[in-house]
């Protein structure tokens, strides 16, 4: 990929963060830079695209150390998790072979795994060497009669955020608006009734980790609202050919995905709102913010009646949980969206956020946590181990509430904690998924292990010597 | 004699070979005081930082020199020299690991030159070890990385000198990357048992087995092998190498030492573990201990108790070379068949694997040979449970990664207390997959008969 291809990518105009960086993030300060590639941020992106063949092109440590580690769930196809890598080596790299592997490689997932398309993801040293994976992309797809997808990502490139800009626009460039979307099935018309309009939606940056928007998913169906395609979990590549169709798409999570929605609207003209699905008010908000952009009376109506069934229903849940929680101190530490929208989720618990992390929230994501959390929000940039652990002693915390790698940061210092990343195992979002967030927070906080690990052994006090034992 | 299958495939499909990086970034993970920092994008170490911390379930100290766009095409000397510098300045390290990954390598960097302008442009840090080691992913896997990486340590720590001997109770111990922390800690204690000292490169029992300490939080290895112990290896009495992967780099502490060496392929099962105990009576002139005697009569009872499951179980493995090894020979000695084996990459210990061909490859290999073969069991990483479950056979995880089972990077399988735990699991997973006999309905019985089955009564 060019400089100037990777500068325009940074270019966002629709992310309020655009006018401070136009060169992106920082610089990574060797010896002490923590977060994935781009190639990382690519691959996270698409690979919840259930219905492809995900093949990395590089040698094996890309696939080799990252293949099948996310907990993003699929409703149907598996074939997202099988890992697959063209794995060059030493001879492929000196001799310059890595095209004709790849070219061989996407026959081989081809012939044996029947794929819907082929996404094929540059890395370092396959770019480092020259390959052109867009011409082979392109041959394979005249070949082999299915589309073949190039993603040039190599990690070099930049951070994992970028890596996500590029994976939206691999979508735009080469997938979004190739297929008109299908008819509404009939039975879906029966089943919900006369006289209700179907609307298409689509979401974007929504991962369905755990298979947690599957708490979500049918409050949509119940209200006539058939989601295209999510970019991208459990979605189908058929699926994500007729984004451009939507009447209006949300953006979910993911900030760096932003430029999908922002092209597909001036390109298409779809309109696009920025929530979340974690916590009640937040669930609520999205579900109106849709019916804002549809403008259809009816919907709106029966919108709100859903809302208020939901919220009742998830209040008379969340009761005894919030009855345990109240009051409890979450120190909160993960990434860009998730800084503001897990607050509110917490917050509907009654619990006290003590403070969130921001060093990859853009100046937005910080307003909204100042309106969230009062003007004299805490925000953490620091967000080494020593750091998170200093804020939690200093703010009295009783939980860490951060992604998986700092896990083992909160267990060593013997603290309670909860994952809210990627490749975690519960699902938090919607309604329903808040009662399973407030199970987890309770089971950490109140188990019996803090204590035991904390107190001191028996006989650390009685190092003096004492007297012998008189039987 | 093992035939050795090439790779065949243009397409690695569910891959089994961990890359060399790693390996070398885990060798380094059992120095004390350590922090390996890999040469390449920042993604080299995310990734391989994820992957140590799933299946270890410990803070991963692990650095990057963070190459991007400019400093690939344009020359990442500084960056090298920078992250040095920020981790000698920051962190304090006794050691610093320098693994080179294949985007540093395709670039063409000489990580071993750029230390010497390190080491002239700041001698104040002089008294930091710095471990360069070549370790493109586009050869061997994460074995050859380890191996590779503790050559290097000792080529950098080990001074050339004729003191062989002079800790006349000091021996030591080159650790496999086939080794789990559970195993160097046996290791040791089987060792320390004889009245001997141990000194064991690496030591990621030290560091890696998962133990809350004081410390809450640090920037490098808690535990591992001291640096002035490593420089002392040249005064002990012996050598032992366990796992063929590390011949070059015994051949080298030989070379520069003179300390004899003596070299096991594994300590796994019987006859390995009887050769190891045998040879540390010999090196201390003691007596076997009777604990160790009784602990080798209750691997022998396990033996006879579980023979009944593990005779003619048909085996299919998919490990590194080294562990290959271990396990045909292990199973194959307790009546079991290795049916199927696959290696990541090409090793000289695979020749003499218990199988009649070894195929180099991946997991969907491992798939499609135990298939063929009609396979009882799987041993290899936690990749394979989906595998196992397609074909409805229990796997039993050995390697890595290790993500979905817990305890796995703590378990030990050397030493005979080991070996003993090892036949019981393997015989309780054979066990759960016992399948009776569908019952059959003689066509003359009446119905009453079924209504009586049907109410849970016992019949004979």
């Amino acid at each position: 990929m060019k400089a100037t291809e990777i500068a325009a990518l940074f270019n966002e105009p629709a992310c309020s963060h655009n006018a401070k960086e136009k060169s992106g993030c920082a610089r990574p300060k060797p010896g002490a830079t923590a977060g994935g590639c781009s190639f990382d941020g690519a691959q996270i992106a698409l690979l919840p695209v259930a219905d492809v063949a995900h093949i990395v092109h590089g040698p094996i440590a890309c696939a080799g150390s990252s293949w099948d580690n996310r907990g993003t769930r699929s409703s149907g196809p598996t074939l997202y998790k099988t890992g697959m890598t063209t794995d060059l080596t030493e001879q492929d790299v000196i001799m310059g072979r890595g095209e004709k592997r790849l070219f061989h490689a996407i026959k081989q997932a081809v012939d044996d795994h029947a794929p819907a398309a082929v996404f094929v993801y540059a890395t370092c040293v396959t770019a480092l060497i020259g390959d052109d994976m867009e011409a082979v992309c392109k041959a394979a797809t005249q070949h082999f009669g299915v589309p073949v997808v190039p993603v040039d990502c190599a990690g070099f490139y930049g951070t994992k955020n970028l890596g996500n800009r590029i994976a939206g626009e691999a979508m735009f460039r080469h997938v979004i608006g190739t297929r008109e979307p299908d008819p509404v099935p009939e039975a879906a018309i029966c089943k919900l009734g006369p006289g209700i309009k179907v609307h298409d939606i689509s979401l974007i940056g929504e991962y369905n980790i755990a298979g947690e928007f599957w708490h979500v998913a049918p409050l949509f169906d119940e209200l006539g609202l058939r989601i295209l395609s999510t970019l991208s979990g459990d979605a189908r590549y058929r699926e994500v050919q007729t984004m451009h169709r939507a009447e209006a798409s949300m953006v979910v999570c993911a900030k760096a995905l932003l430029n999908v929605a922002r092209k597909i609207e001036e390109t298409w003209g779809v309109p696009y709102f920025e929530g979340s699905f974690y916590g009640v008010a937040d669930m609520s908000h999205a579900l109106r913010e849709f019916t804002r952009l549809l403008n259809d009376p009816d919907l709106t109506a029966r919108t709100e009646a859903l809302i208020a069934r939901e919220e009742a229903r998830a209040d008379a849940a969340l009761a005894p949980w919030r009855e345990r929680l109240r009051g409890k101190r979450a120190l909160l530490y993960t990434g860009g969206v998730k800084s503001w929208s897990v607050v509110s989720a917490l917050q509907d618990l009654g619990m006290e956020v003590v403070a969130t992390g921001t060093k990859k929230s853009t100046e937005e994501d910080k307003a909204r946590i100042r309106e969230i959390m009062g003007p004299d929000a805490n925000m953490i940039e620091d967000g080494s181990p020593k750091g998170l652990l200093n804020a939690y002693k200093d703010l009295r915390a009783d939980i860490l509430i951060a992604g998986g790698r700092n896990l083992y940061t909160a267990l060593k210092a013997r603290i309670p904690f909860l994952d809210i990343n990627q490749e975690r195992e519960f699902g938090y979002a919607g309604y329903t998924g808040m009662t399973e967030l407030a199970r987890q927070l309770a089971l950490t906080m109140e188990s019996p292990v803090w204590d035991k690990v904390r107190r001191p052994s028996p006989w650390a006090q009685t190092k003096t010597a004492g007297t012998p034992m008189v039987v | 004699m093992a035939d050795i299958l090439k790779r065949t495939k243009a397409l690695a499909v569910n891959p089994l070979k961990v890359s060399q990086p790693i390996g070398a970034a885990l060798a380094f993970l059992g120095l004390r005081n350590a922090l390996p920092m890999l040469h390449g994008s920042q993604g080299c170490t995310a990734f391989g930082k994820v992957f140590l911390v799933r299946h270890f379930r410990e803070p991963i100290p692990l650095q990057t020199t963070a190459m991007d766009q400019v400093s690939t095409v344009m020359g990442a000397d500084e960056n090298v020299i920078e992250g040095l510098r920020t981790i000698c300045e920051k962190s304090k390290p006794e050691i610093i690991g320098l693994p080179t990954t294949g985007l540093s390598e395709t670039q063409g960097s000489d990580v071993r030159r750029l230390v010497r302008e390190f080491r002239a442009a700041h001698p104040q840090f002089d008294h930091i070890a710095v471990v360069p080691v070549i370790t493109p992913d586009y050869t061997g896997s994460l074995e050859s990385g380890y191996a590779l990486a503790v050559e290097a340590i000792i080529d950098a720590l080990v001074k050339k000198s004729a003191l062989a001997g002079r800790r006349h109770r000091q021996v030591n111990v080159l650790a496999s990357s086939m080794l789990t922390p559970g195993d160097t800690e046996s290791i040791k204690e089987w060792i320390e048992a004889f009245g001997l000292r141990p000194v064991l490169l690496p030591d990621i029992g030290d560091s890696l087995d998962g133990h809350l300490a004081e410390a809450e939080t640090t920037p490098l290895t808690l535990g591992g092998t001291p640096k002035s112990e490593i420089e002392s290896m040249g005064e002990s009495i012996a050598t032992l190498v366990i796992g063929r992967s590390l011949h070059r780099a015994a051949d080298l502490l030989k070379a520069r030492t003179g300390v004899p060496d003596f070299r096991f392929d594994h300590l796994l099962g019987l006859d390995a573990c009887d050769a190891f105990t045998q040879m540390l009576a010999t090196l201390s002139g003691q007596p076997v201990p009777a604990k160790i005697e009784r602990h080798r009569a209750q691997l022998q009872d396990a033996m006879v108790d579980t023979h009944f499951m593990t005779g003619f179980t048909r085996v299919a493995l998919a490990l590194d070379p080294d562990m290959l090894l271990a396990f045909g020979e292990f199973l194959s000695g307790v009546g079991a068949e290795v049916i199927a084996a696959v290696a990541p990459a090409r090793a000289d210990a695979l020749s003499d694997v218990h199988c009649a061909a070894v195929q180099i490859g991946d997991l969907e290999d491992l798939e499609r040979l135990a298939q063929m073969a009609g396979a009882q069991l799987l041993v290899s990483n936690s990749h394979a449970a989906p595998i196992a479950a397609r074909l409805g056979i229990p796997l039993l995880r050995a390697g890595f990664p290790q993500y979905d089972f817990v305890g796995g990077y703590a378990r030990a399988w050397v030493g005979y207390r080991a070996a003993r735990q090892t036949l019981f699991d393997l015989a309780n997973l054979i066990l759960g997959q016992h399948h009776d006999i569908p019952a059959y309905r003689s066509i003359y019985r009446s119905d009453s008969d079924i209504a009586q089955a049907d109410a849970g009564l016992v019949r004979h």
